[in-house]
């Protein structure tokens, strides 16, 4: 049987790389594809203690997880296809209109 | 039981490879791409702990609906590759390896005492375990209602400023 701390490790790892990828790249697409990796490895942090605790709340917030991850990537690509017709870019180097 | 080891080697390496070729990739088409595949590995992974109900939402709505999404906007755009990064502080790098370590170790250290715990078996009728959609449905329309009332008006939220924001000015 695998035990729970290979799957703890396998999300922390996961994690990392799409945290990585959040400060290493440059492009607002994939910045976004990073977050979703993000998501997915909390994800499979919840379902793999929902399984071996034998609770089923960790599934049901998976659940949530998902349907909020969508509402966000819906969002958040309107936002990057406005950024994108207003600058001709998505370096998000050059959006920087916020900052001080 | 070693199948299930090899079988769970086998998905996190296709996991971590494809997660790491989305960094390594310039083009965002190939990284969203190589994102399918951590996604579907990790939908074998919640096989593996009897979440199938998970796994197959998995499939549908993230490899299914939320990548296409993703693509789809890719291809609209015509997105440029990535530009090589400029570093602005290269004495970090040699910094970079130790703490990777001292991370690493630190993770080694904080699972130890859970190494040997496995999967336990449920007890009763197999139909309505935990990860089963009776499982997930009895729950999700009993205790956790209000949640999942709140849920639809956020796709509601999510709908209509998706439709703000996107609109051209002046429509």
């Amino acid at each position: 049987m695998v035990p729970l701390s290979w799957y703890l490790g396998l999300s922390a790892m996961l994690f990392t790389i799409g945290a990585v990828g959040v400060f290493i790249k440059r492009n607002a697409i994939t910045i976004f594809l990073c977050i979703e990796l993000m998501l997915n490895a909390v994800n499979l942090t919840l379902v793999s203690l929902s399984g071996f605790f034998g609770d089923v709340g960790g599934q049901l917030f998976v659940f949530i997880v998902m349907t909020v991850a969508a509402a966000e990537a819906a969002v958040g690509l309107a936002i990057i296809i406005s950024i994108f017709r207003n600058r001709e870019s998505l370096n998000v180097d050059e959006v920087d209109t916020l900052k001080l | 039981m070693w199948h299930e080891k090899v079988l769970f080697i086998i998905f996190a390496v296709i996991a971590i490879a494809s997660a790491l070729n989305i960094l390594l990739q310039r083009s965002p088409l190939y990284s969203a791409l190589s994102l399918i595949g951590t996604l579907l590995s990790l939908s074998a992974l919640y096989l593996t702990v009897h979440a199938q109900f998970i796994a197959a939402v998995q499939i549908v709505v993230y490899a299914g609906a939320i990548m296409v999404l993703f693509i789809f906007v890719i291809m609209l755009l015509n997105v440029p590759k990535d530009q090589p990064q400029i570093e602005k502080q290269k004495g970090l790098r040699y910094l970079a390896i130790p703490f990777a370590g001292l991370m690493i170790a630190e993770m080694f250290y904080v699972l130890r005492p859970i190494r040997l715990t496995t999967l336990p078996i449920q007890p009763g009728n197999p139909e309505q375990a935990v990860g089963t959609t009776w499982s997930i449905g009895t729950a999700l329309f009993t205790d956790y209602l209000l949640p999942f009332e709140v849920t639809s008006v956020l796709i509601l939220m999510a709908l209509v400023g998706a439709m703000v924001l996107a609109r051209r000015e002046g429509d």
